[in-house]
């Protein structure tokens, strides 16, 4: 019995991963104060620099030379009175820009206004390893809280020294603070008036709780509203710096295509081109993006093309071509599951396959990139900007020194944002050019060139008892990741294990990883063990759950949906699924209808609890609860990547299907606030139960057991 | 040497020095500077790039800009009147009808469009209007709630 108090690795599904070079802290102390003028200044120190830099223990491939510097908050408070909070956290829509800046303004008593953040510019914020795994609210928020604290202590002192009485007395509020037995007020800006302090904070400071949150904690409109729905925030893309040109890269055929003939003499005549090839990369850049085009078409390429794996082979591919034999750490067992089925009333195996879907981010992915005497800035919609940093030193070669990466609030990522590639581009053109090039990746480009979310095989093998209590349960995922891979039920018998695959299609990070895949799985093959047993599905999930916080959004869920539902017309059907992933917790329930006569499926109304600790911005939260819900909807039903010979067939919007406004139904949600518990991260884990409540719905319905991702992408299957 | 073509973009009047065959989308962006239209696809299948010409949106990635100078055209840039948003702007502010915002200068505009012609459309017209828009956040209930709010406060106030 080996491991079975081991947690699986963190996500070990991020293949984008690669080596890093070690990182260095670049920002002296000294700097500081040049940078944001005087004041004071508080570095929160992580108690724990493992934890604090969201990097996965034991990952092999990632960041593990040298773990980075310990600081990762900060905030400043200068001579106006004006508070900066600094994080290397990139805003990319999840509104995490409003939920640092409300939790400084909290726990520094300052009203919300007079808070702004800086966020992932390599050469002002901390180190950060990359916005991703949910970790922005259970990281950044209690360091930046004990910086403010901390610094709301500095200013306390310097008042009670400015006075002359004994701090204990003094109260801060509104950004001042007050004497309450003389009615004395300093602002904060006075008392920061001339001074150069920084301090830095030991972590174990304590911090206002939630149940004394009186800014956190509120519905506060995301910052910069009047900015978007005026058109005037600039992402990546609308970057115009003075001198730019537009940039194009030549793609090769086909996936492993190399290049075998090559003639960019037409292109190179053209008036105000240039034309890079470096290795394998080729590029232009001209004036316009029309002109770029036009010097690219010019090229005449030859490749010579490998054999590919396609769609239609590629399941029996990933279950054939796995490691003979996992790794430790993707393992996990207890009891004897051999047994465990012996003993059973009622087996159920099954084999769950789940396609590659894309990101698609609606800002492609784009870099503006300048050199300057041999430095590189480049401005890029990543979420991690570090990383790109890091890979644009090495490739260049120049010191980290010299490249300073800046992330424009992003047009979404959803994981699909980890890599450098526009930014190499961008900057491989830019230092053939001498100017400034920007590359924006066209749709087609973003589609084929970017990374997918990996497909999988999961098997199951499982057993109940005459009384539906789960006897024994076999779990493998093949290829597409352990996230969420360990089932919350309780099993005496069980084992679990992730299978990985060498890649087939560059794969990576998609929101919520692989606990998408393993959810789906489980939770269908959980109904269909409940309905062997003739147990309402949610009583046979209730009946194998200890869990308390995953009890209560089953039971605050079903309550709101009005389980259980008796059908009221023909095709109807109602679904529930629910699990567990990164501090978070999720019941869903769906109603669909169903036809099998036209073969239409449709999601009516989805009921979605979601609880994750204590809420920070339950307006955001709603967003990011309802936006995963939807876009889980697509993987569910429709969503599919299509290749075959290297090439990807559906590389557009009018072929590859993303969810629209007649495919989104009713959606109520409801938030647990559970101010007792630290807050979660909320972006991913709300996206987990959709596909499997929404398939036990059309089952309810049908009586088709869908075992595929996605289930309906041509309607439902003819008997 | 063809005669430069000249656009009327928010009321301003402007020579354009691009190929007649330009998608507008490309000459608003790159030589005007007016970047609140956004490329999403360049092949009308996102709605990220809506302008209005002449009132009604289109998407302008689709527009060779020779077609596109007959008629005046408004960008989301052109919404705003002396510090005062558009109905559909400020429902959309109100409703916190947006995550990453890229799409929502497209959805602003055709929800603009859908009103100038129809100031009170159904849930179904709605829907059906705006489907040509692509939200990946997944924030379609709000947006489809801004756009209702919108035509109510344009009804009652007559704006």
């Amino acid at each position: 019995m080996s491991g079975v108090e081991d947690k699986f690795v963190i996500e070990p599904e991020r293949y984008e991963f690669s080596a890093a070079p070690m990182h260095q802290f670049e920002l002296a102390r000294r700097d500081f104060f040049k940078i944001l003028g005087a004041g004071i200044a508080v570095f929160a120190i992580a108690k724990d620099a493992t934890a604090a830099q969201e990097t996965a223990p034991g990952h092999r491939s990632f960041h593990n030379e040298e773990w980075p510097k310990d600081i990762n908050a900060w905030v400043h408070i200068g001579e106006d009175g004006g508070v900066t909070g600094f994080t290397g956290k990139a805003e990319i829509g999840q509104n995490a820009r409003t939920e640092l800046a409300q939790t400084i303004a909290d726990e520094l008593r300052v009203p919300f206004e007079s808070v702004r953040m800086v966020m992932a510019d390599t050469a002002l914020t901390p180190f950060d390893a990359g916005t991703f795994g949910s970790r922005t609210t259970p990281t950044i928020t209690p360091q930046l809280r004990r910086g403010a604290a901390a610094a709301r202590d500095i200013l306390v002192e310097a008042a009670a020294k400015e006075w002359n009485v004994a701090s204990a007395g003094l109260l801060a509020a509104e950004g001042k603070v007050v004497d309450p037995a003389s009615g004395r007020s300093l602002k904060y800006a006075e008392l920061a008036r001339g001074k150069t302090l920084a301090q830095n904070l030991p972590a174990e400071d304590p911090i206002t709780p939630a149940t004394q949150w009186t800014i956190a904690g509120k519905a506060i409109p995301k910052v910069d509203g009047r900015a978007f729905v005026t058109g005037r925030h600039q992402y990546t893309p609308d970057l115009r710096p003075a001198g730019m040109l537009h940039g194009k890269v030549l793609r090769p055929s086909s996936f492993g295509a190399t290049l075998t003939a090559y003639d960019d003499s037409a292109a190179k005549a053209m008036t105000g081109v240039f034309v890079v090839r470096d290795g394998d990369f080729v590029g232009v850049a001209a004036p316009s993006a029309h002109q770029a085009q036009t010097a690219l078409d010019a090229i005449h390429a030859q490749w010579k093309e490998v054999p590919q794996i396609s769609d239609k082979e590629i399941f029996s591919y990933l279950k054939q071509n796995a490691a003979a034999k996992t790794d430790d750490r993707f393992r996990k067992q207890r009891g004897s599951v051999e047994e465990g089925l012996t003993d059973a009333a009622h087996r159920l195996d099954a084999t769950y396959n789940v396609a590659y879907i894309a990101h698609a981010p609606l800002e492609p992915r784009a870099a503006v990139a300048q050199w300057t005497e041999g430095k590189l800035t480049v401005w890029t919609g990543t979420q991690r900007p570090f990383a790109n940093r890091d890979e644009l030193a090495d490739l260049f070669h120049v010191p980290e020194s010299s490249v300073r990466v800046i992330v424009p609030d992003t047009g979404s990522a959803y994981g699909g944002k980890h890599t450098s590639d526009a930014a190499i581009e961008a900057a491989r053109l830019a230092r053939a050019a001498g100017c400034p090039v920007k590359v924006t990746w066209t749709r087609e480009e973003e589609f084929t060139w970017a990374y997918f979310r990996p497909a999988g095989v999961i098997e199951i093998k499982s057993g109940i008892s005459g009384d539906g209590t789960l006897t024994a349960w076999d779990f493998h995922n093949y290829h597409s990741g352990a996230s969420g891979i360990e089932t919350p039920y309780v099993v005496a018998n069980q084992r679990t294990e992730y299978h990985p695959v060498p890649l087939i299609l560059r794969s990576g990070s998609y929101r919520g990883l692989a606990a998408t895949a393993n959810h789906f799985a489980r939770e269908t093959h959980m109904d269909a063990l409940g309905r062997m047993a003739n147990v309402d599905p949610l009583d046979f999930r209730l009946r194998n759950l200890s869990d308390p916080r995953l009890r209560a959004v089953l039971e605050a869920a079903a309550k709101s949906f009005g389980w259980p539902r008796k059908k009221t017309q023909a095709g109807q059907g109602f679904g529930v699924a629910c699990g567990y992933e990164k501090g978070s917790y999720v019941a869903t329930f769906a109603e669909v209808a169903g036809d099998k006569k036209s073969g239409a499926a449709r999601v009516v109304r989805m009921v979605e609890a979601f609880e994750c600790g204590a809420i920070v911005n339950p307006d955001g939260l709603r967003n990011q609860v309802v936006g995963a819900m939807i876009q889980g909807l697509g993987g569910a039903l429709f969503e599919a990547i299509e290749f075959e010979n290297g090439r990807i067939k559906n590389p557009h919007f009018a072929t590859y299907r993303v969810p629209r406004f007649r495919d989104v139904p009713e959606i109520e949600t409801i938030l647990l606030d559970r101010k007792d518990i630290p807050s979660a991260g909320a972006g991913e884990t709300p996206i987990m139960a959709v596909a499997p409540a929404i398939g036990n719905a059309i089952f309810d319905a049908t009586g088709i057991r869908l075992n595929n991702l996605p289930m309906v992408p041509n309607g439902l299957p003819s008997v | 040497m063809a005669k430069p073509i000249e656009l009327e973009v928010n009321g301003k009047r402007y020579p354009v020095n691009y190929p007649a065959d330009t998608p507008l989308l490309y000459v608003l962006r790159d030589e005007l500077g007016l970047t609140g239209s956004k490329y999403g696809c360049g092949e009308g299948q996102c709605g990220a790039c809506t302008v209005l010409i002449g009132g009604a949106p289109r998407r302008s990635c689709q527009i060779p800009v020779s077609a596109a100078a007959a008629k005046p055209v408004t960008t989301i840039e052109g919404l705003e009147k002396d510090g005062r948003l558009n109905p559909v702007q400020q429902a959309f502010l109100d409703a916190g009808a947006f995550q990453c915002a890229y799409c929502t200068s497209g959805m602003i505009m055709s929800g603009v469009g859908l009103l100038q012609t129809n100031p009170n459309p159904s849930q179904a017209e709605i829907v059906q209007f705006l489907q040509g828009n692509v939200c990946r956040c997944g924030t379609h209930l709000r947006i489809f709630e801004a756009v209702r709010q919108a035509a109510k406060m344009m009804r009652e106030h007559g704006r």
